[in-house]
């Protein structure tokens, strides 16, 4: 393979990337040596199995990915402006609208979400730590070497270009005959390894490692939300690992699961991509619902309206939503049995969504709110996503679909419930819990301004689109004519997605302005909230908690502050020492070999991908020989780390 | 991570916290690999009839081999059973012999599993002929390798059992690797229904 | 963990493992015999032998894998039931769909 056909060649832009990507990694090695801090880099963050850490580097790594998918979208709409634009050729139009998808779904909502799980949750619960914090890590590290196989695609080899539905065959050997299907195929991978282990990680962290005083029906909602997606992810990842699987045969080992010829079905690839497609809008859905109820509840002052409903219609969510998959590709005619039994499916689903969206609403009713930037991202999720959510009954109807499939009129639909739904919740979460993490609010006057300019940009950005969709432009074209007559929708569509980056850009300053000058905090709960995650002290202690909380009901923390204001303040018991996991090097190095095996696998470099998996096996084999039991947290040292917190 | 009281008549596997998080999220995982192997079963019977012109399986699937098969894995399922029971009334002997059984039946059963895919591949029957053969190799072959990972991973644990003997650590990877053994087993149960059965029968 | 303590101070001899091979090895020859010898339909013979194996599972999770013998039993049994569901919706589904309303699976 000659050099310019591994590098990618010939276009600016990519030039640009090229050089920035090389001047960011000197810079980051530079500032490393310099500030003597490889030691602490690879001791204190890569090699920690502390959830709260790793929640910390999953949302570091969402948000760049989310400035890389936000570039693309940029890209996008500069393309689509204006009728018979130069600006991009169609293959590169076609490689951006495929990165942009995969990644703001795979590397950006998903570590987003479960960024935040991971911080949260196991402080929620009143735990010192998951059930198994070894495999968080290797959850993490996975995913990382996942999304950055994914990423060096843009550079190296070139990137895919069949959408990220990768529908075959246009995803297969023929037509995508370059390395940047298979990229898609072993970063998605790599990734879903360590999403499907962090399934069963929270999973049984929610189930068994609970304060014994905290029943199920008094958890908070988040960590309801979050136990009902780690159901759906550990039974719809797996799917999504045979899918990928198949075709990867297909497009390096020869096989005719999804081929044109020798029996092979090309529509079984859209059959199985969505059986897990479908419950993957869940699973960045549910925790986003859980984020919203907390913070509307804690900031209209009142308990959630509603607890039980919530919960009983998350788990019919988390049933149906293996039920509906078809509506995906109802133009495929398979049949009007077919389509009607999963319209009707999809319409059923619509119902406890409603069930919640009036939960809300009942709770902000009579509550003494207050407008701060996360209560301000809540409220806005509720009217948006409704407009996403009516739409999607809409598309739900599958005689009408076959007008509205491919179309504009989806692609503001999905942006509006996505969006809407996950992206504020991310951008609410990180607000509301950022106290939580970095001792340190951010600045509110920065946060509404970008929460203003963000949500206008958004509805400016993507409601024009649901009028083109019905004025029947296709998606992921990369030009029109003038004739078309979807110029002047065009112009405000990007018009609102520059106002979005601009509402981006705010909140990245926010984060640089408020770790320079935002007061550090005095107290582990700065929004006199309701749950246990801030009963801790500022900073959180390694160990969460040095006395298990008590659980007494609803907001159990709520409580507590109740009871200490009538006086029963809880009686101070002695420190006992606390059990805490070992950091392990092995789950970044296990995940550097899954990342050599996967780039070799992308070239067909088959001594390579042996090498890399050997390197895994090998890895897997010392940890089953590490006997390491942890350590214990001395007293001392408990009674010192308290005394420096505040609480 | 605190000990729990526990009577001593507790199994050495589910003394330890750590065990029973263990046990519980391998059962998890369990219930992730029947969603894996319930798409490749899909797909297989999907992919049934579509052999593009290629050999179908009535003419190649032979019903001896696959009882011979199926009863090496049916029995080692049982001894490994056994190898727990032993390890229960703590006889680190009882475990090294039934576990050794199982391990040469599951080896037995591979080189079966070997010969019978060299045997369709020299009848023109391989992973690229058509999408039936494709659904075919990868449903059995999935089965196959992760018996193949189950010998390599129970091989471990015997030498980690020999070094350190029966300990709530060690019981713990045992009765884990039983688990995705006898799990094997479930699976292997459908592969005979769904693949041959289904096969031979139409 | 009371259920523990039954499946650790049985008796010495495997009862239960030995009764549950031997119920496996029955149900795999009657599957041979409905699947060979018996004059059934196909899609009779399909719908009793995938039965069979049905059972036979439930052998193994119950007699060979204890699953109800541990303090988690529930989530184990829940677990293993809703896995059963989404097993059913995939296959069944994936088959439906795929057949393309022409219901000639022979099923």
């Amino acid at each position: 393979m000659k050099l310019d056909e591994f590098f990618v060649t010939g276009d600016p832009l990519i030039y640009g990337a090229d050089v920035s990507i090389a001047l960011t990694l000197i810079g980051a090695i530079f500032v490393l040596t310099y500030f003597k801090k490889w030691k602490w880099l690879w001791t204190e963050w890569l090699t920690t199995v502390d959830h709260k850490k790793l929640g910390v580097m999953y949302i570091i790594a969402a948000v760049l990915m989310l400035f890389r998918g936000g570039v693309d979208a940029l890209l996008m709409r500069a393309q689509l402006t204006v009728p018979d634009s130069s600006f991009l050729d169609a293959n590169h139009y076609n490689e951006i609208f495929t990165t942009h998808g995969t990644i703001m779904i795979i590397f950006m909502a998903m570590p987003f979400l479960i960024g935040l799980i991971n911080v949260v949750v196991p402080l929620q619960i009143g735990a010192r730590d998951v059930a198994y914090p070894f495999l968080n890590a290797v959850s993490f590290w996975t995913f990382f070497m996942g999304a950055m196989l994914f990423n060096i695609s843009f550079v190296i080899g070139g990137s895919p270009s069949a959408g990220w539905t990768s529908y075959v065959p246009l995803a297969g050997l023929e037509l995508s005959p370059g390395v940047g299907q298979n990229y898609y195929l072993l970063g998605l991978q790599i990734a879903g390894i360590g999403t499907l282990l962090t399934g069963i990680n929270f999973l049984v962290t929610i189930l068994k490692m609970r304060v014994p005083s905290m029943k199920l029906m008094q958890m908070p909602m988040f960590t309801w939300s979050s136990l009902i997606t780690m159901v759906i992810i550990i039974f719809a990842f797996p799917v999504l690992t045979v899918a990928l699987a198949l075709m990867t045969f297909d497009r390096l080992f020869g096989s005719h699961f999804f081929t044109m010829m020798d029996g092979g079905m090309p529509m079984l690839w859209a059959n199985l991509f969505w059986i897990w497609g479908h419950p993957e809008v869940y699973i960045v859905i549910l925790p986003a619902f859980g984020m919203f109820s907390e913070i509307i509840s804690t900031f209209a002052r009142k308990t959630l309206f509603g607890y039980k409903a919530m919960v009983y219609s998350m788990v019919v969510i988390a049933g149906l939503s293996f039920l509906v998959w078809v509506h995906h590709f109802f133009t495929m005619g398979a049949g009007g049995a077919v389509n009607s039994f999963f319209s009707i499916t999809t319409m059923l689903i619509a119902v406890p969504t409603g069930v919640k969206i009036f939960n809300w609403l009942f709770t902000l009713y009579k509550g003494r709110i207050r407008f701060t930037t996360a209560m301000l991202w809540s409220l806005a999720f509720i009217p948006n996503f409704v407009i996403g959510g009516v739409t999607g009954v809409m598309l739900a109807m599958a005689a009408a679909d076959y007008q509205y499939h491919n179309t504009y009129f989806l692609v503001a639909h999905f942006h509006y419930v996505l969006i809407s739904g996950t992206v504020y919740a991310c951008f609410a979460g990180l607000y509301f819990w950022y106290p939580k993490m970095f001792n340190h609010r951010l600045n509110e006057r920065l946060g509404k301004w970008s929460f203003w300019i963000f949500v206008a940009g958004f509805n400016l950005c993507f409601f024009p689109m649901y009028f083109l969709g019905l004025a029947g432009m296709p998606r992921r074209i990369y030009t029109y004519g003038i004739g078309d007559g979807w110029m002047s929708l065009n112009v405000l569509a990007t018009f609102g997605g520059v106002l979005m980056g601009i509402g981006f850009l705010i909140l990245v300053y926010n984060i640089y302005y408020s770790f320079r000058y935002s007061p550090r905090e005095t107290t582990g709960d700065p929004w006199d909230a309701r749950t246990l995650e801030w009963s801790t002290p500022a900073p959180v202690p390694h160990y969460n908690f040095a006395h298990l909380p008590e659980a007494k009901g609803h907001d159990a923390f709520w409580i507590m502050k109740e009871e200490k204001k009538q006086g029963k303040a809880p009686e101070k018991k002695p420190y006992k020492p606390i059990h805490m996991p070992s950091y392990s090097g092995v789950p970044i190095i296990m995940s550097v070999f899954f990342f050599i095996a996967g780039f070799g696998m992308v070239f067909s470099w088959h001594w390579m991908s042996i090498l890399g998996l050997i390197g895994v096996l090998a890895t897997m084999v010392i940890r089953s020989f590490d006997y390491d039991k942890g350590f214990y947290v001395s007293v001392e040292e408990i009674e010192e780390t308290e005394k420096k917190t505040t609480l | 991570m605190e000990s729990v009281e526990y009577s001593p008549n507790t199994p050495l596997e589910y003394q330890s916290e750590t065990g029973r998080l263990n046990i519980l999220g391998f059962w998890v995982f369990l219930g992730a690999e029947i969603a894996l192997f319930s798409t490749l079963f899909a797909t297989y019977l999907v992919l049934v009839g579509r052999t593009g012109g290629g050999p179908g399986p009535e003419e190649l699937f032979e019903l001896k081999g696959v009882l011979i098969e199926t009863f090496l894995l049916l029995t080692s399922s049982f001894t490994c059973g056994l190898a727990i029971h032993y390890m229960r009334n703590h006889s680190l002997k009882g475990v090294f012999l039934w576990i050794g059984v199982t391990l040469a039946l599951g080896l037995g059963f591979l080189g079966f599993e070997i010969y019978e895919f060299v045997h369709y591949i020299h009848e023109g029957a391989a992973l690229t002929t058509s999408a039936y053969w494709s659904g075919f190799f990868v449903l059995v072959g999935t089965h196959g390798a992760h018996v193949t990972m189950g010998i390599a991973w129970i091989s471990l644990i015997l030498i980690q059992l020999k070094q350190r003997g029966l300990t709530p650590d060690t019981t713990r990877k045992v009765f884990i690797s039983s688990l995705y053994w006898h799990f094997l087993d479930v699976v292997w149960i459908f592969i005979f229904t769904a693949v041959y059965l289904y096969g031979m029968v139409m | 963990m009371s259920n523990n303590e039954q499946t650790n101070s049985h008796s010495h001899f495997p009862w239960s493992h030995l009764i549950g091979f031997g119920l496996s090895i029955v149900l795999t020859l009657l599957a041979l015999w409905v699947g060979f010898a018996s004059d059934f339909s196909f899609r009779t013979i399909m719908i009793i032998v995938v039965i069979l194996a049905l059972i036979q599972a439930a052998i193994q999770l119950l007699m060979f894998m204890h699953i109800t013998e541990s303090d988690s039993s529930r989530i184990q049994v829940g677990t293993i039931l809703y896995a059963v569901f989404i097993a059913a919706a995939i296959v069944a589904g994936t088959i439906w769909v795929m057949s393309f309303g022409m219901h000639n699976m022979n099923m």
